[in-house]
């Protein structure tokens, strides 16, 4: 092959190319090398609680004796979280997409962020100080009047730091990652759909149950999916609002400890043994939060797809 | 400064789909070659073919050669930047950089390529690179100014400057009135007029009359259906192709009985 | 033609408006529903929040059934969720005027106190809290190495955090168009922003006493927990943003015979800067107020300490944190809480200021468009 006048190499460094996309591949694997190292070496701390005598773990009955009481009470927190927090969000979402002025939505849209925006450790403090002092007479009400119901067994809690007010301050946190995301489907509504239901003399309400509902149900799925690994996985508002003890079905008694906060709590104390337990601890939220966030992408996947077919 | 192509049984498959099939055509140095013809039937993906930018789009690929006065595009060696550099192209819609002024916009094959040159060389190659376009009277006094600020048709005319600032030997335009109005159109034909004392240009046209103002030569390209590949019917002067064409298809396509 | 045209009826209402409610309805009911929630909670004993929930129920209550009687159900249906929408609207924004006024009122009197900015709390004790709260002392100690602390450690996560995620979405958008790897990526990605923070912080941990030795806690560790929930949030924001810089662009810099690298850098991250650098401030944002990683990663520490990569550092969050839960009098809270709430509030200062650059920045650095 003879040189010819396009052989000849021109412009800024040929080998840019290769040292550029080799960089950014390099970080692309990056990001995979963390997670795998997550896991790994979540696991390899883990090790010994999983193998040691029973006695030798905290409560003294073994790993599994330990770990199941807080995985309940996790699961309780994030529970009450999302029964308040899911109706509220799906109203509030509807009335910035639906309902408010069209030159105000993006502003409300903003204040809720603003919910998003402080951090959780001030949450923790305002449920603690706040938010369980003042709500500590309605427990009394609800143990002298519906006391027969288990979950509102007396005697309250004096201070208010019980598990349903550490599931009314997660409700608070994961209300506006609720809202972003439900708001998001609802304003990917067709408008034709729209357009159609209110041109047969629909109301505004029965266009959104017609149309606007209908089309965001998956969406809104994924989003409370979502909302309830952050719930799961919040630290500050439970380790600083609940007064944690055993398991307890009452929610207006102290008592309960999600995995999250007996970390927090916990470990910077710990060392030896009781490290180990805690990771291992950590590895089963892990387990249970990507199992939550796994499922939620897998919907919001299959719905991508269903959406992009109309 | 300007050179010939010669394409040899050029076909253009994207992945497995044959998009374009063989094709053979000399293209004259210095002179206007439109390539007309239905949409869909290939033009626009075997314009690209001439300075390799069909290869940004992800399994597209070739068979066959491609010579730039003899010297093989497609050959052992060859980089495609530098194929670029030298065959420019102009796109359907105006596209200069938004982040640049009109003055950045038109040494942008310089500068991106990390070229040094002195202020007073940058200023002249500014200026000769506006005159070339017809724009330099328009914008001489607002060089600073972000290039999306200009009209569409001074935009696309900023286009062209940036193309033939890098001094490339052809220019491809992939229909570069479509997105203009009238008045701006005619701007732009004007200029490609002029454009062929010094370059080899090669224009696609949806626009049969633009085809017969502005080139010398005509290819006429068609398929046979959807899912067909396109193939390359007839080339000839243009004033042949319009009033004496030889094959049945041209003829139909031309007087508007299809397309 | 005869002039057969009869004069248009005057009426007094159209026919398209029958049936309706007249506008000042709501407003009626409104005023009706305020004084007869007053008149309830009276009786019971008044207080504004009671105010408000009774009147808010008399509201949707009376305008609903006014609505029912007059203008049938599918209507009154319509109004009924009105009022639930724009209800739970309020009711969300309760929390956020509760907290954002809770941490006001309890953290200026904080901010103010001399030196709280400007000394940490080394060789603060318990016996200065008494004296504050016996003899009215003015409460010693502040917030200055723990402010250290939360700058140092989120500024060496954004180092580590921008260039591996910038990368990755160039990576994304630019180079893996449909590969598996960069579905996995994808995916995984995803998967990230899901970590609970606590688990990124215990990671971190794992990951140092592995290496390192056991027990090693630096601001560095920190750093390495906040950055494995901050890359996932800058890759996903710089992907978006490189995505929506038209193709045309880069077409236009590679018919000019520029290289992809130098097309990336110099075409295309200008024209995404704005939202890149908007992204990147957002989590920012989002991983200062961070406490759970930090207090799982570098300790706790008094005094100051601006070595990231050695000894224990404090940080704004977990000083909050430890000042409520292990006040440093524990007969006297009320200082430490102090303390602690003007902590918050200069907390919520810094996150607020980062969430307002961010806007400042898409408005200000977006490409220029106008004519």
């Amino acid at each position: 092959m003879t040189t010819t006048s396009l052989t000849r190499s021109r412009g800024a460094g040929p080998a840019g190319d290769k040292v550029f996309s080799g960089a950014t591949l390099a970080a692309g694997c990056l990001i995979l090398a963390v997670l795998f190292g997550v896991a790994l070496f979540l696991v390899i701390q883990a090790i010994p609680a999983l193998v040691a005598p029973g006695a030798e773990i905290q409560g003294g009955a073994g790993f599994f004796a330990y770990i199941w009481p807080i995985v309940i009470g996790t699961l309780i927190a994030a529970l009450i979280a999302l029964v308040i927090a899911t109706p509220i969000s799906i109203g509030v979402a509807l009335f910035i997409s639906h309902f408010a002025p069209r030159r105000l939505a993006s502003g409300l849209g903003y204040v809720i962020d603003l919910l998003a925006a402080i951090p959780s450790v001030v949450y923790g403090a305002w449920g603690a100080a706040f938010l369980a002092k003042e709500i500590s007479p309605a427990y009394n009400w609800l143990a002298s009047n519906m006391g027969w119901l288990p979950i509102f067994q007396g005697p309250a809690s004096a201070t208010g730091k019980t598990i349903l007010t550490a599931g009314i301050v997660l409700a608070v946190m994961v209300l506006p990652i609720i809202t972003s995301l439900t708001r998001e489907i609802f304003l990917q509504t067709p408008k034709l759909h729209e357009e159609a239901a209110l041109a047969l003399g629909a109301t505004r309400w029965e266009m959104i149950k017609m149309t606007v509902l209908p089309f965001g149900r998956p969406g809104i799925i994924s989003a409370v999916m979502l909302g309830l690994g952050r719930a799961l996985g919040e630290t500050m508002a439970v380790a600083l609002v609940l007064s944690s003890g055993a398991l307890t079905a009452s929610l207006i008694q102290s008592g309960n400890q999600t995995i999250a906060a007996e970390i927090a709590l916990n470990f910077p104390e710990a060392s030896g043994l009781k490290v180990s337990t805690l990771i291992a601890a950590g590895l089963v939220l892990f387990l249970i939060t990507l199992a939550v966030n796994i499922v939620a992408r897998w919907i919001i996947s299959r719905h991508k797809e269903f959406s992009g077919a109309n | 400064m300007s050179k010939r192509i010669d394409v040899k049984d050029l076909n253009v498959y994207y992945s497995k789909f044959l998009a374009v099939e063989d094709v053979s055509i000399n293209i004259e140095a210095k002179s206007v070659t439109a390539f007309i013809g239905p949409s869909g039937c290939g033009k626009s993906t075997f314009l690209r073919t001439l300075n390799r930018m069909h290869e940004v789009i992800p399994g597209a690929r070739v068979e066959g050669e491609v010579l730039l006065d003899g010297d093989n595009l497609y050959g052992a060696g060859v980089d495609p930047v530098t194929v670029r550099s030298q065959i420019g192209m102009v796109f359907q819609r105006p596209n200069p950089f938004p982040t640049m002024s009109i003055r950045d916009n038109v040494l942008a094959g310089v500068k991106l390529n990390n070229q040094k040159m002195s202020k007073g060389e940058a200023d002249a190659l500014v200026e000769r690179s506006l005159r070339g376009a017809n724009l330099w009277n328009e914008v001489k006094d607002r060089l600073q100014k972000p290039g999306s600020g200009l009209s569409g048709g001074q935009q696309q005319r900023l286009c062209i400057a940036r193309a033939i600032a890098v001094e490339p030997q052809v220019i491809l335009m992939d229909e570069p009135c479509s997105a203009l109005d009238p008045i701006s159109t005619l701007a732009i034909e004007d200029l490609i007029n002029d454009l062929k004392d010094q370059y080899t240009v090669v224009i696609v046209t949806h626009n049969m009359q633009q085809a017969a103002r502005v080139s010398d030569r005509t290819a006429f390209f068609n398929i046979a259906g959807t899912g067909k590949p396109g193939k390359l019917i007839e080339v000839g002067d243009t004033h042949t192709i319009f009033s004496n064409p030889t094959q049945k298809a041209t003829e139909d396509y031309v007087s508007g009985r299809f397309g | 033609m005869t002039a057969t045209m009869t004069p248009t009826p005057v009426r007094k209402r159209s026919s398209l408006t029958k049936g309706q409610l007249p506008k000042a309805a709501p407003y009626i009911v409104l005023a009706l529903a305020m004084v007869i929630g007053a008149a309830i909670l009276a009786v019971v004993g008044f207080n504004p929040f009671g105010w408000g929930i009774v009147t808010a129920i008399l509201f949707a209550a009376g305008l609903v059934g006014w609505s029912a009687v007059v203008e049938g159900r599918r209507k009154a249906q319509d109004k009924l969720a009105t009022c639930l929408v724009s209800g739970a609207f309020i009711v969300a924004l309760l929390p956020l005027v509760s907290v954002i006024w809770t941490v006001l009122v309890n953290g200026i009197p904080g901010l103010i106190a001399p030196g709280f900015m400007s000394s940490s709390m080394n060789g603060v004790t318990g016996v200065f809290d008494n004296k504050a709260v016996e003899e009215g002392a003015p409460v010693v100690g502040g917030i200055y190495h723990a402010l250290l602390g939360t700058l140092e450690i989120t500024l060496l996560a954004t180092v580590i955090s921008v260039p591996v995620g910038l990368l990755t979405a160039i990576y994304l958008v630019e180079y893996g168009a449909d590969r598996s790897l960069a579905r996995a990526i994808t995916f995984f990605v995803d998967v990230m922003t899901g970590i609970p923070s606590i688990v990124a912080g215990l990671f971190a941990a794992a990951f140092f006493f592995a290496i390192v030795g056991p027990g090693t806690k630096t601001g560095a560790v920190a750093a390495v927990a906040l950055s494995v929930l901050m890359i996932p949030v800058v890759v996903r924001s710089s992907e978006e943003m490189l995505k929506i810089v038209p193709n045309e662009l880069r077409e236009a810099a590679y018919a000019l015979g520029v290289r992809k690298w130098r097309t990336i850098l110099k075409v295309v991250i200008p024209t995404a800067i704005s939202g890149i650098a908007s992204g990147v401030t957002l989590a920012i944002a989002r991983v200062i107020g961070e406490t759970a990683p930090i207090l799982v990663t570098a300790g706790f520490a008094t005094a100051i300490n601006a070595n990231v990569f050695s000894g224990w550092m404090a940080s704004l969050p977990t000083f909050i944190y430890t000042q409520i839960l292990n006040p440093t009098s524990p007969s006297n809270p009320d200082p430490s809480s102090q303390r602690a709430w003007g902590a918050a509030l200069v907390l919520i200062i810094l996150v607020m200021l980062l969430n307002l650059g961010a806007r400042l920045i898409a408005r200000v650095f977006a490409p220029k468009a106008g004519r």
